[in-house]
């Protein structure tokens, strides 16, 4: 990426990266975020689309099938420390599962209008009498395996909001089921493999409810519209139009929004900064809870630290040191599960304290975007803005709230270090506590045993997710859309 | 429950000392073993800073100096509180347990010391106080005994009711399984001399006030995985209210240490964090009630995860004797001349079947026979018969030898003398055995008389008591000698899951391995030098006080009232202990909720004021608002205080039902409850703020 200028499948002339943008890009699409300070058409060129973020696209998401796999096996009662291969789980990922998908989805989408084609910028003349060019390349290859490997990066811009990318209401349901596939196939997969299929169940009852919680909102404010458009006298039929699609309307774009948040995706169909401000909450907590669904393999990771966390506190309501699947949890594998649990928190709430911190106290630093001309919106939605941004790297989703002049040496390093740790970190202590687990002696189950796959015990995972995850972004939260929320109502 | 003793919970001559304790417990070095109030004490010290600059300078960007030393002194409330409850639990434990030691106060101990060269004894008169591990003394008819020992000569009758309740005098002697006596009870008859088997202050109840009194008291595995998820919960509400301040500065909302102070110490655990240690030891203090000293906290809480439990058939399961139930003559023999010569040999015979047997022949039979002149012949391990040999005399011409005993060694007798052994009898008493009975072949000069059943009578009660562990989760184990057959009968008569016949002490100790390799938690009870292995193996070994040293120092509890049925609570006990701590850490996380909502709005409804919208409860002002909620804070510790000390209640309604009722009552409670306190004290703070 810092060569590419100069390296052949460059028709558009696109020049290098520099080097800070280099570091961010390459890390985010290497922790399956796909984050991106970036504009596609004008960033990359054909040679790096294809050989770093389309190969990041696939590898990134197989490592968090392969990672996953590794943790089913841990659930059985006969598993030994030799748990399987990394590398074949990882190999077989790709070849038996992405590959073959992205083929049937790369189809559609170049049989309704997305560009697969190796020729440069095409020239179009406008009603006007311009003469515009458009960016093309071998893009509907790409865009199925952002989706299908929960990975989100856009080949242009705007992302799924492209007319190129997406170009119709058909293309915009097959791209938004195609991203939650595998995340849900994998929850009945672990009820497959370790015959609990009631636990995979639960797990899915858990999430699902997880997901309408924030939908629902969500749904409601868009289709409502604004309430100071409404002052002006303007008809809303529509909804809330500002930022979206006339193709796609406000409610799928409010239900995109949150499918690609609670995923790991973090494509857009629709611009989240003009979102309203209900709606931006709700896509921050389906980032913050990080696990209803989640990305490919690590939502059911990030789900098992919340589970172990439940597991302990029912345990011992029931009268008896927990046990997760005829293990005993104890004290070191709660130090993981606090360890994990604490981390997101941590990076989020650090970054955007860093960031408010930098703008109120060295507004003019000299950096390729000064700290006072960050925020598009200063006030609540500025900081709505940055805190999108932290969250979006730590729970590794990718999407941009925009508005926000990232592309520095500030945010391109800061996010960087996020993306890395809210990546491997939650992948590493899951496995770390399985293992632990798996070598303890196995309990059978008894009248005793607490099950763990009744709605009472779902239940109890969902209250542990909403404590842990939601309401230590309480007060950012306040200070971002639920403050521009009420003092929108109030005028 | 036979927690006998159940007195008030703050008992007047506790408190005091209880009160004066927590201030002592201030000392950092002490509470940094509790993260929780560690942090809360470290903002408390920041608070008094922050008051005392106020006060100087005068200077009130950060609210008055009366706000802030009311904030200040109610988050010294909060630790004082968490303080007490630790204090009173400790002061609670202790009193139980002093009022055990009590009964061996001083007492005169008549000590045999060997005198100069010759090995001439004589005895001393010295102080309980001065002996020694080693030491011999001697105890007579309405001796108090001074301490803890071995009997190495002699059998006494002792009251030991002064330690168990029971008024019943036992009888304890020199070798077997019942040698131990404890100090404080008194012989009530015949002479024993007694070897000291602990140093003075090394009793088990001496360690046990140790491991109450916190010196010695260790956190239990489980404690401190709590402690870990609740310092987790701490560092994230660290991490939430260091980062607020740079995002207030940003939206022009400076906010007051006193504010942040308050909202850290309203989001941190602090509820369940300040009665952790108070519940540790409530628990260890309520099997000390029910008459149990724990050796660890661990084993008390062990006895919560307790998969299989190991019981004695006799005097746990049955009711300590078999009785005789009914004579079935051999043919050709009339039946009261079976019941005569039954009862002729049981006349003289002290045993409990040999009594019922004389009971169940009646006073008509038994009137008119006399064993005048009669040889008692004594039940032995080898001739596994008894009976008796009378002379002839005027009233029998014939000389007579009666035996009764189990069938294979009577036949042995009959087929020896050259008799048959009518295979009548030998169907009689496999049916017997199969209807759970023992029976008992009566022979006489070698003839065979008949068979005497023998029955097992069940404890009423028992079999609710093994229903209720079953819904706990708890399989049962009768061990007995009896064979099979009767084994099976009783086994599912009294409802037990499983049993090991013909048990000997190998079987016990090979059973208790198998259950764990499957990884399973095993309780078992004993009393013998032989259980001692099988004790030290099992995951919770309690030992009956009247047991052997050996037993004691194998066991990891020993049950002064030597009742079986004592495993029962002990499993309740330690399931009750995991309850009250899972539960308070439920109601502590789920009071958040409520403040957040009380707090968060005051800090920023000055400069945003759109969000007087979130302030659900309608509470008077920022400041009134953020004072109820730390004042709500600081009072539910002593509000949960008696919950901690007596535990919350366990019900055997299955995990998934009791867990249902629990996240409703401490969940559901614990989300309610704030909203609802935080309103009433915000009505009354109001008034002044």
């Amino acid at each position: 990426m810092l060569t590419q200028g100069s390296l052949p499948l460059n028709p558009d002339g696109n020049p290098s990266m520099s080097p800070d943008l280099a570091f961010n890009t390459a890390i985010s699409f290497l922790v399956n975020c796909n984050l991106q300070h970036y504009s596609g058409e004008t960033g990359l060129t054909y040679l790096t689309q294809l050989g770093v973020i389309t190969f990041l696209q696939f590898v990134s998401a197989a490592t968090g099938i392969a990672a996953l796999v590794l943790l089913f096996r841990h659930f059985l009662p006969d598993v030994t420390d030799r748990s399987g291969n990394f590398y074949t789980f990882f190999v077989c990922s790709i070849t038996r599962l992405l590959l073959p998908l992205s083929l049937v989805v790369a189809l559609i989408l170049a049989f309704n209008g997305t560009p697969a084609s190796f020729a440069g910028k095409d020239t179009i003349v406008t009603l006007q009498g311009d003469t515009v060019g458009v960016s093309r390349g071998p893009a509907a290859g790409m865009i199925a395996i952002k989706h299908l490997g929960t990975n989100g990066g856009g080949w242009f811009g705007t992302n799924s909001a492209h007319p190129l990318e997406n170009p119709n209401y058909l293309t915009s349901m097959v791209e938004m089921i195609v991203q939650v596939l595998i995340p849900i196939a994998l929850i009945f997969a672990l009820g497959y493999y370790i015959r609990r299929r009631k636990f995979a169940w639960v797990i899915y009852g858990v999430m699902t409810v997880g997901m309408l919680l924030l939908l629902i909102p969500t749904i409601w404010s868009e289709l409502n519209g604004s309430p100071a458009i409404a002052q002006l006298g303007v008809n809303q039929m529509a909804g809330a139009t500002e930022g979206k699609e006339v193709r796609f309307g406000a409610a799928a774009s409010a239900y995109w929004s949150i499918v690609t948040t609670i995923i790991s995706t973090g494509s857009v169909n629709s611009m989240h900064d003009s979102s309203m401000p209900l709606s931006g909450a709700m896509q921050l907590l389906g980032m913050m809870t990080n696990a209803f669904y989640g990305g490919c393999g690590v939502g059911i990771l990030n789900y098992y630290i919340f589970l172990i966390v439940a597991v302990f506190i029912s345990g011992l309501m029931v009268g008896r040191t927990p046990e997760f699947f005829g293990r005993k949890v104890e004290a070191r594998e709660m130090k993981i599960a606090a360890l994990i649990a604490i981390l997101h928190p941590f990076l989020i709430l650090v970054g955007t304290s860093m960031a408010s911190y930098l703008i109120v106290t060295m507004p003019d630093a000299d950096w390729a975007v000064k700290p006072a001309n960050w925020l598009n919106n200063p006030n609540f939605h500025g900081f709505s803005e940055m805190l999108y941004e932290f969250t979006s790297s730590a729970a590794n989703n990718g999407s941009g709230f925009e508005g926000l002049g990232d592309n520095n040496v500030f945010w391109n390093v800061a996010t960087g270090f996020v993306l890395l740790f809210g990546r491997f970190l939650p992948i590493i202590g899951p496995l770390a506590i399985a293992g632990l687990l798996a070598q303890k002696k196995y309990v059978p189950e008894s009248a005793g045993t607490l099950p763990t796959d009744t709605g009472t015990f779902g239940l109890m995972t969902l209250a542990v997710i909403v404590v842990i995850a939601a309401l230590a972004f309480f007060p950012a939260l306040t200070l971002g859309p639920l403050a521009e929320f009420f003092s929108l109502g109030a005028h | 429950m036979a927690t006998q003793k159940s007195p008030a919970l703050f008992q007047p001559g506790l408190v005091g000392p209880a009160i004066r304790a927590s201030f002592n417990k201030l000392n950092p070095a002490e509470l940094s073993k509790n993260p929780v109030m560690f942090t809360v004490e470290i903002g408390t010290a920041i608070m008094l800073l922050v008051t005392v600059y106020i006060a100087l300078s005068g200077d009130t960007s950060q609210g008055s100096v009366i706000y802030n030393s009311v904030i200040t002194a109610v988050l010294l409330l909060t630790l004082l509180f968490a303080n007490f409850a630790e204090a009173i639990a400790e002061a609670r434990g202790k009193a139980q347990a002093e009022s055990l030691r009590k009964t061996r106060q001083e007492t005169p101990a008549k000590v045999i010391r060997p005198v100069g060269e010759l090995t001439v004894k004589e005895v001393q008169i010295i102080s309980s106080a001065q002996l020694k591990k080693g030491d011999v003394f001697v105890c007579e008819t309405g001796d108090i005994i001074p301490s803890d020992g071995e009997i190495i000569e002699g059998l006494a009758t002792i009251d030991e009711s002064a330690i168990t309740g029971e008024s019943a005098p036992v009888i304890r002697e020199a070798g077997g399984d019942k040698s131990s006596v404890t100090g404080g009870t008194k012989v009530l008859s015949d002479r024993i001399v007694v070897r000291v088997t602990t140093q003075p202050g090394e009793s088990f109840l001496d360690k046990m006030i140790a491991l109450v009194e916190g010196a010695s008291r260790q956190k239990t595995p489980n404690e401190i995985a709590l402690t870990i998820l609740l310092a987790g919960f701490t560092l994230v509400f660290i991490i939430v209210c260091v980062t607020l301040q740079p995002f207030a500065v940003y939206a022009n909302t400076p906010i007051t240490i006193a504010a942040l102070i308050s909202l850290f110490v309203c989001l941190i655990p602090t509820t369940i964090g300040g009665l952790l240690s108070a519940i540790g030891i409530a628990g260890m203090d309520r099997a000390l009630r029910a008459n149990v000293i724990a050796k660890s906290g661990r084993a008390v809480e062990t006895a919560g995860d307790i998969d299989t439990l190991l019981l004695d058939k006799t005097g746990t399961i049955t009711i300590g004797n078999r009785k005789a139930t009914q004579f079935y003559p051999a043919p050709g023999v009339s039946e009261s001349n079976m019941v005569r010569v039954s009862a002729l040999s049981s006349l003289a015979d002290e045993t409990p079947e040999g009594k019922s047997i004389v009971e169940l022949a009646g006073p008509e039979v038994t009137r008119n026979l006399s064993t005048t002149g009669a040889t008692m012949i004594r039940f032995t391990a080898e001739t596994r018969s008894s009976g008796i040999d009378v002379p002839s005399s005027e009233a029998n011409s014939n000389a007579l030898r009666i035996r009764k005993g189990a069938t294979d060694s009577i036949r042995t007798i009959v087929l020896k003398a050259g008799n048959t052994f009518p295979p009548e009898t030998e169907e009689q008493a496999r049916a017997i055995a199969a209807n759970g009975g023992t029976p008992l072949v009566v022979i006489e000069n070698e003839r065979v008389m008949g068979v005497v059943e023998l029955q097992d009578i069940i404890k009423p009660g028992i079999a609710e008591r093994f229903e209720r562990l079953r819904k706990m989760g708890v399989k049962t184990v009768m061990v007995t000698g009896d064979n099979p057959l009767t084994a099976k009968f009783i086994a599912e008569k009294a409802g037990v899951d499983d049993f090991i016949a013909e048990a000997k002490p190998e079987d016990k100790m090979q059973y208790i391995r198998n259950e764990q390799n499957s990884g399973k938690l095993v309780a078992m009870m004993g009393d013998g030098t032989n259980d001692a292995p099988a004790l030290a193996q099992a995951n919770v070994g309690v030992a009956m006080n009247s047991g052997t040293q050996a037993a004691k120092e194998a066991g990891n509890m020993v049950d002064l009232d030597n009742d079986p049925t004592k495993l029962i609570e002990i499993v309740e006990i330690g399931k009750q202990l995991l309850i009250t701590r899972g539960t308070l850490t439920t109601f502590s996380i789920a009071n958040d909720v409520a403040k957040y909502f009380a707090i968060v709005p005051a800090l920023f409804v000055a400069s945003i004021p759109a969000l007087q919208q979130m302030n659900l409860m309608h509470l008077h002002s920022p400041e009134s608002a953020i004072l109820s909620a730390v004042i709500f804070n600081a009072v539910i510790i002593p509000m949960l205080i008696p919950l901690a000390l007596r535990g919350v209640a366990y019900k055997p309604i299955g995990a998934s039902a009791l867990l249902r009722r629990n996240l409703f009552i401490y969940g559901f409670g614990g989300l309610v409850a704030p909203f609802v306190g935080i309103k009433l004290l915000d009505l009354v703070v109001g008034l002044f703020v």
